[in-house]
């Protein structure tokens, strides 16, 4: 499935916020993990999401720092800051309430409909 | 042997993925460093999964995105990359070499500025008498020049034959100014002064090309460092000045009259730091900053073309001829070597495989239109020489024409050639960077020939 890009780039911050609550990561490892708990589903361009971290970087909500991988590489690993928490729980209630008000209006009801009409 | 050959090749093709994506000004070398760590691991991955190191790569570099999509994306979160930083971004990189090299800069810088007080040691003031202010007047160069050279000698590594050979215009013309017996004042003192730094500029050439001076690309380096130098002087100098205004300004305030202090330290360190402050900030920033001579060219040459043009044909319609006065010769000798200049500068920053434009035309035109205005201004001048007598000022000041006159003739018949497509544009960059001597030449010959020809006058 193809999800629309307005999409992908709105629940990108959520996302990237999120996997980084279950701990330090890196790039690559935050795509694999967004694949993994999308069954597939959500595929990025994996380039994007460099420009992504290096904005919550900037706005304080993760910090980088430079590590070394197994290979031993120069990789850069994103933590969530504290603001970065907060930001999450924030996001967390905004997408809560998107979701509440589409269950609640006949958007639900195509769920339950049939495939292929 | 065949896995070793594999890998050989992916190494050679992730080399040429960073050089590529390191072009894009809005990624910078520590993001081509993330996607390599993210490139690599996919890599890894897909090869894991069975493909070769060939389709592994593509579609790793696939899955990256398209380029210009990826550098747009990079460009909207890091716009500030897109205004290119001189100190920054020199910073980031390599930076201990950076900071060993501006060390160097800057103690030659404050070498220089201290060498300009070591006369005042021996009681030659410079607002003191008029000896010492001729003194110098002679010897400005050498509390700058050699410092400058110095510095290039250093960043080249030249080996000690080169050396000698930088330090010998240096030698020949402290020998020159200082010993030969010059009447105080007279015109081949002045002609001398004046001569010198152009000629010791060239010089420091030999240490900017790392002793190849022979090399037509090192040449035309030098040309191309000597108009951003140039650039970064007069906005050093415009900050100094504005520097001291206030200084002035705020002590005054307070009842301190400070303007021996700027007129006696300040403004000589000053002036003679700079140079190789400006020196040292166009070597660090080459590459980073767009070359800002180049860019006044393009603006002024139809500006002046437009002028030139206008005086002709203002000539024309009135019949009046040139006014022969005393200064009249040097002024049209000054536009010559600004037309020079111009041209210079436009050559150095042209690439040399593009097709003849409406801009070469336009240059044509201005040449043609400076040689004709000179060639009135000198008809002019010759035809009542006889009744001015061959000053060493006048000498100078033809022989100066004549150069200038007889390397943009050249220019013009080369640019006629490259225009009707008869001729690359090769051969008038070449001929620009061979006549560089001429100038040096004709230099030595004012300082070191004319004292003696003219009997010290």
């Amino acid at each position: 499935m193809d999800i629309g890009k307005d999409l992908v780039a709105a629940s990108a911050t959520p996302l990237v916020l999120a996997i980084l609550s279950e701990g330090e990561s890196y790039g690559y490892a935050i795509i694999k993990r967004v694949e993994e708990l999308s069954g597939g589903e959500l595929q990025w361009t994996d380039g994007m999401l460099y420009p992504v971290l290096h904005r919550l970087e900037r706005n304080g909500l993760v910090t980088a720092s430079w590590g070394r991988s197994e290979p031993g590489r120069r990789r850069k690993y994103y933590r969530l800051t504290d603001q970065g928490s907060e930001e999450l729980a924030n996001q967390q209630r905004q997408w809560q309430v998107i979701n509440d008000t589409l269950r609640s209006t006949p958007f639900k009801l195509f769920q339950l409909a049939p495939q292929g009409i | 042997m065949a896995h070793v050959g594999g890998m050989q090749v992916l190494e050679e093709r992730i080399d040429e993925w960073r050089r590529y994506l390191s072009r894009r000004q809005a990624i910078d070398a520590t993001d081509v460093d993330e996607l390599e760590d993210h490139l690599r691991s996919q890599v890894a991955d897909l090869q894991e999964a069975g493909l070769d190191e060939e389709e592994a790569f593509l579609i790793g570099v696939k899955r990256l995105g398209e380029l210009d999509t990826l550098s747009r994306e990079f460009a909207r979160e890091h716009s500030e990359r897109l205004w290119k930083r001189l100190v920054v971004a020199e910073a980031e990189e390599g930076g201990a070499k950076w900071s060993r090299e501006a060390l160097v800069a800057l103690g030659l810088a404050v070498a220089a500025a201290l060498a300009i007080k070591v006369p005042a040691l021996f009681g030659l003031s410079l607002n003191g008498p008029e000896a010492a202010q001729l003194f110098y007047a002679r010897n400005f160069s050498f509390f700058v020049l050699p410092f400058l050279a110095g510095f290039f000698a250093w960043k080249r590594g030249m080996s000690s034959a080169g050396l000698l050979g930088l330090a010998a215009p240096f030698i020949l013309g402290v020998l020159a100014v200082n010993l030969l017996p010059f009447d105080p004042g007279g015109y081949t003192e002045v002609l001398a002064a004046l001569h010198l730094p152009m000629a010791l500029w060239l010089a420091v050439g030999i240490g900017y090309a790392g002793g190849a001076w022979r090399s037509h690309e090192r040449r035309m380096n030098y040309v191309r460092f000597s108009g951003e130098w140039f650039i970064y002087y007069v906005l050093i100098a415009l900050g100094g000045g504005v520097l001291m205004m206030f200084t002035v300004f705020i002590f005054g305030a307070i009842g301190l009259d400070v303007e021996w202090l700027l007129e006696s330290w300040i403004l000589p360190c000053g002036v003679v730091g700079a140079v190789i402050i400006a020196g040292w900030l166009v070597e660090a920033k080459q590459s980073v900053i767009e070359n800002m001579a180049p860019v006044l060219t393009q603006l002024f040459t139809p500006l002046f073309t437009i002028m030139l043009m206008a005086f002709l044909a203002t000539m024309v319609w009135t019949g009046s001829g040139i006014d022969v006065e005393r200064e009249v010769l040097i002024g049209f000798d000054l536009l010559l070597v600004l037309v020079v200049g111009l041209l210079l500068y436009a050559i150095s920053a042209r690439d040399p495989k593009a097709q003849p434009g409406f801009f070469d035309a336009l240059q044509l035109v201005l040449v043609i239109c400076a040689l004709l205005v000179d060639a009135m201004a000198l008809w002019a001048i010759l035809a009542r020489l006889s009744a001015f007598g061959f000053s060493p000022n006048r000498v100078a000041a033809l022989g100066e024409n004549l150069i200038l006159v007889v390397n943009l003739g050249w220019s013009a018949v080369l640019y006629t050639r490259f225009l009707r497509k008869r001729a690359g544009f090769a051969p008038l960059e070449r001929w620009q960077t061979a006549y560089l001597p001429v100038y040096a030449v004709w230099a030595w010959i004012v300082v070191v020939i004319f004292p003696l020809v003219f009997g010290f006058r």
